[in-house]
This record gives structure tokens, C-alpha cells and sequence, in this order.
């Protein structure tokens, strides 16, 4: 920061630090001492102990379904995403502005209500539950309902962190690629991919975080079935509903430690953006 | 802009992957629930939506939503302000740590906050000296509700804070205004429309809280009930129709403030950039 010669609301030192105090021990209290309490419970019966819980049966599962859920939701959001990006930063058609509204409902709508949506319809009294159950076709219950309320829930983040950049960035590189001869996939790849990496990556680390995280509208279509359709945040509530306090707060802490990771790399990606 | 129309490729592609998602995950099954909700008559919709414990929960989330956003918007302005305008040891991890709330599963949060506050917990020891309750009571909502939602002032805010030229405020200073006098009168006219887009999101997300709640409000019925959980409840009785007619409700309410937030924004952005 280059000195500065005029003064600026704020600048004094008894404001200065009055307000820097108030923001460290607000933030400390709301955000900070909620990570430490989850880390401190896991690691409560020592380091046996938070093994023996994460090597518990039911835990192992449910990371891995979650990871399996997850694993197909980021490609399926990333592919839609960066689609729905080029459409609306590229082109000028009509409904343009009603297709970057429409992405955000799934932001808008309450989980449980995501939930249920998926119920109703794809369940066995739904329309397309019903037509599928004579072929003894099952989506709801089971990991293709989880998948689907995922895929809903994180629909927006790859979308809403490349249409910003893409239109501040303007098509010119990429027509300029056109004239010069390149096919759809090259003009991806060598223009556009180059310049938007940073938050593509950003996108992906949060539909992870969330599909990994999501739990209201997977309560409503997994049934909760132990060692079944039982994910990582249900096992959370499960364990804690069975008062096994310390059990919960390790299968948390997996779920923590993502959620720093993501905190992390976003750091991490905005100094990298900011320094070329 | 105008002239570069359908110059690149993939028009036909994106559009047709586009309209599909969109139609096959959001659209469909949001149309379905209101042919749902329609389908069982005004009479009986009414019965249900407007069952005295449906309406408590209507009341509880609506205030809890408004006094955890309001919260944050005193929170998040603070916050903004002291990561925009000061240089000091820890600002990058505070600046991190304010994106903690979205990436925490909202379940997480919701057993911490309910260790945290209840009365053997690190806080609700030391509150419950001071005669407050927190957990299992409808403050314990707010509070769960207020951490879920912590960024969307922050963040809405901050940008704006950043782009501010400092002119009229160092004019001000120099003809010797007070802090308090500026902040006031020059400051806060620029930044209050971002101030309340960013307590709306604050606020239409609280509406739908769940997760975070639940481990934490008690959900006594008539008390501490809301809700999204009055949807689940609804659900364990496998009274679908009621179930359905009370998120169509919330999810009514949900896409009007969803609609309300872009209107106000595409404005205010126009007044920003000189429309």
C-alpha cells in the first residue's frame, strides 16, 4: 500500500483497533471456537479412539457412499456448468436472463422442499416413479434419489463462478480463434480453458464441498438406511441421536476437514488470480 | 457484443444440454409439486397450510430468519469493512474464515452449535450464569440460523467497499467532518443497497434452514418448530399432500424473494454504473 496522504474514515488508532478487537473475538466466537469444539470432541477419547470410530462399519460405508455420490455429481455439474456459461456469456438470444435466474433457484429453494420435489415425483406415487416401479425401477430410497437431490442442490456453483469472469472477459480471444481456423473442442481447450482454470477449480471445490455436505434434501429421499443409503452428514445425526457424542463429531471432523481444504484452496486461488 | 452474434460455435450444443438440465432438475420437479398441491382442492390446501401449529412455524421461522439476518447485516458491514480497510496480522485467515459457514455441512454446524450452547457446553455454562437459554429455545434458532448465513453480507459488501473511490470521503475529512458525520452521510448511501441484497440472501436462506437448526431449537411444536421441519414432519406421517401443500407455500415465498433480490439488484447495479 502506497502511503496515503489524505485521511480516510476510520483511520484513527482508537477506531482502528476498536473495530479490528470487535471483528477478531465476533468472528472467533462465531466461527473459529464451532471448528475448534468439533476437533477437540472427535479427539476426545485420544487417538485410539477417533481410529476405532472412523473404522466403524456403518462410518466406513457412508464415506464411502458419499464419496461415490460425489464422485458423479462434480462431472456431471462441471460439464452442465461450463455449458450453461458459454450459452449465456457468448450468445445474446431471448430468455438469456431468465436462464441465469432459473440457475439460482436451487440456491433459493429450502432443502427439505428440494427434497421432496424429487419425491414427488420420481417416488412411487410420482409420475415418473410409478411409470418406472412396473419395470421395478427404484430411484428413490437408494443412491440415484441421493444423486439426484445432490446434482439439484450444487447445480449452480460451477455456473456461477464462470459466467461473472466469462462475460468480463468478452469472446474476442476465442473469435479470434475461430478466424484462425480452430474447431469448437481446440478453441475450448487452448482459448477459453487457459483463462477461466482458476475458477472452474474453485466451482468444482464447492459443488464438492456441498455434494459431500448436503444434508436436508438427502434426508427426505435416502430413508436413512443404515449401511445402505445412509451418507456421511446422516450418519452424523444418527450417531448423535444415539447419544454417541464423540463418534459424531469424528465422522464431523472428515466433513470439517473438507470444508477447511475448500477455505484453503479458495485462499489459495484468489493470491494465484491476484498475482498475474 | 452485437456484432459478434453466433460467430463462435457450440450454440446448438450448450443450448440443448442447457434447456435439458434445467428442465429435467429444476423445472420439472418444481411443476410437479404445484400440480401436487393443485390437485388436492383450495378447500383442503387451506386446511392444511393454515393449521394453527403450520402457522406458528410460519411466525417462528419468519422472525428467527429476520433477526439472524439483521444480525448479520451489522455483522457482515463490521466485517467487510475491517477486511477492506485495515492491514493486520491474520486478516487473510479472517477473510477465509468467513466462508466457513458454506462450506460447513449444515448438519456439522448443527450438533457444534448445539454442544457449543447447551448447558453443559463451553458457551451455555457461562450464558446460562447470566440467565439466558439458548439451546432448545427459539434463540437457539437464530443462532443457527445467523451462523449458516454469515457471508452473504460480508461478500456482498466487500466488493463494493473495495471499488469505493475515496474522493468525496477524503474531501469531507479534510473540510473537518467527523467520522461518525461521513460514515453517515457519504459512506452509507453507497453501500446500504449492498447491505440489503446482501441481508436478503441472508434471509431467504434462513427461511429454509434445516440442518443447522434442528440439533439446536428443541422443535417444540407452536415453539421452536419450523418450517422445513413441519415439511419433515408432515413426510413421517406419510401425509404427502400436506407435506406438499406447505412447501408449496415455502417454496412459493422462496422464488418471489428470489425474484424481489434480482429485480432490486439488476437496479441497483444499473444506479451504480451510471444507467
Amino acid at each position: 500500500m502506497a502511503a496515503r496522504h489524505h485521511r480516510r474514515v476510520g483511520d484513527g488508532p482508537m477506531v482502528r483497533r476498536t473495530l479490528i478487537t470487535l471483528a477478531i473475538t465476533l468472528t472467533g466466537l462465531l466461527l473459529l471456537m464451532p471448528l475448534v469444539l468439533i476437533f477437540v470432541q472427535a479427539f476426545a477419547d485420544g487417538w485410539a479412539g477417533y481410529i476405532g470410530n472412523i473404522l466403524n462399519e456403518y462410518t466406513l460405508h457412508a464415506i464411502g457412499l458419499t464419496l461415490f455420490v460425489a464422485l458423479l455429481t462434480v462431472p456431471l455439474n462441471l460439464v452442465f456448468g461450463v455449458f450453461l456459461a458459454w450459452l449465456v456469456t457468448r450468445f445474446r438470444f431471448p430468455g438469456r436472463k431468465l436462464l441465469a435466474t432459473l440457475i439460482d433457484i436451487p440456491f433459493a429453494v429450502s432443502p427439505v422442499v428440494a427434497g421432496l420435489l424429487f419425491l414427488l415425483l420420481y417416488g412411487r406415487n410420482g409420475w415418473v416413479g410409478d411409470w418406472l416401479g412396473q419395470y421395478d425401477i427404484e430411484l428413490m430410497f437408494a443412491w440415484p434419489g441421493i444423486l439426484m437431490v445432490t446434482v439439484f442442490v450444487t447445480c449452480p456453483f460451477v455456473a456461477r463462478e464462470l459466467i461473472p469472469l466469462m462475460q468480463q472477459q468478452g469472446g474476442e480471444e476465442e473469435e479470434a480463434g475461430v478466424v484462425l481456423g480452430a474447431s469448437g473442442w481446440q478453441l475450448f481447450r487452448r482459448v477459453t480453458f487457459p483463462n477461466i482454470r482458476w475458477a472452474l477449480l474453485y466451482g468444482v471445490i464447492l459443488t464438492n464441498a456441498r455434494a459431500v455436505g448436503e444434508f436436508g434434501a438427502v434426508s427426505v429421499v435416502s430413508g436413512s438406511i443404515r449401511s445402505e443409503t445412509n451418507t456421511l452428514p446422516l450418519q452424523v445425526e444418527l450417531l448423535y441421536q444415539d447419544y454417541n457424542i464423540v463418534g459424531a463429531f469424528t465422522a464431523s471432523s472428515l466433513l470439517a476437514g473438507i470444508a477447511l481444504m475448500t477455505l484453503i484452496a479458495k485462499t489459495v486461488i484468489e493470491w494465484r488470480q491476484s498475482h498475474h | 457484443m452485437n456484432a459478434s452474434k453466433r460467430v463462435l460455435p457450440g450454440f446448438g450444443l450448450s443450448l440443448g444440454i442447457s434447456l435439458f438440465f434445467i428442465s429435467l432438475i429444476i423445472l420439472l420437479p418444481i411443476t410437479g409439486l404445484f400440480i401436487r398441491a393443485a390437485g388436492m382442492g383450495w378447500e383442503q390446501f387451506w386446511l392444511v397450510v393454515s393449521d394453527p401449529r403450520v402457522v406458528a412455524a410460519y411466525r417462528i421461522t419468519g422472525l428467527a430468519a429476520l433477526a439472524a439476518s439483521l444480525f448479520n447485516c451489522g455483522f457482515g458491514l463490521l466485517m467487510a469493512w475491517v477486511l477492506v480497510r485495515y492491514d493486520f496480522p491474520g486478516r487473510r485467515v479472517l477473510d477465509a474464515l468467513m466462508d466457513l459457514p458454506f462450506a460447513l455441512p449444515t448438519a456439522v454446524a448443527g450438533i457444534t452449535l448445539a454442544t457449543l450452547f447447551a448447558e453443559s457446553g463451553w458457551y451455555g455454562g457461562w450464558l446460562a450464569e447470566l440467565g439466558i437459554e439458548v439451546a432448545y429455545t427459539p434463540l437457539g434458532i437464530i443462532v443457527a440460523m445467523a451462523f449458516t448465513s454469515v457471508p452473504f453480507v460480508v461478500r456482498t459488501v466487500q466488493p463494493v467497499l473495495e471499488e469505493l473511490s475515496p474522493e468525496d470521503e477524503e474531501a469531507a475529512m479534510s473540510l473537518g467532518a467527523s467520522d461518525f458525520t461521513v460514515f453517515r452521510r457519504i459512506l452509507l448511501p453507497a453501500l446500504w443497497p449492498a447491505v440489503v441484497t446482501g441481508g436478503a440472501l441472508s434471509f431467504a436462506r434462513s427461511l429454509g434452514e434445516y440442518g443447522a437448526v434442528i440439533f439446536i431449537a428443541g422443535n417444540s411444536p407452536y415453539i421452536s418448530e419450523v418450517i422445513s421441519l413441519m415439511i419433515f414432519v408432515r413426510l413421517e406421517e406419510y401425509d404427502f399432500p400436506a407435506a406438499s401443500a406447505i412447501a408449496a407455500v415455502v417454496l412459493t415465498v422462496s422464488l418471489l424473494l428470489l425474484l424481489g433480490i434480482n429485480i432490486w439488484q439488476e437496479r441497483y447495479l444499473k444506479r451504480l454504473h451510471g444507467g
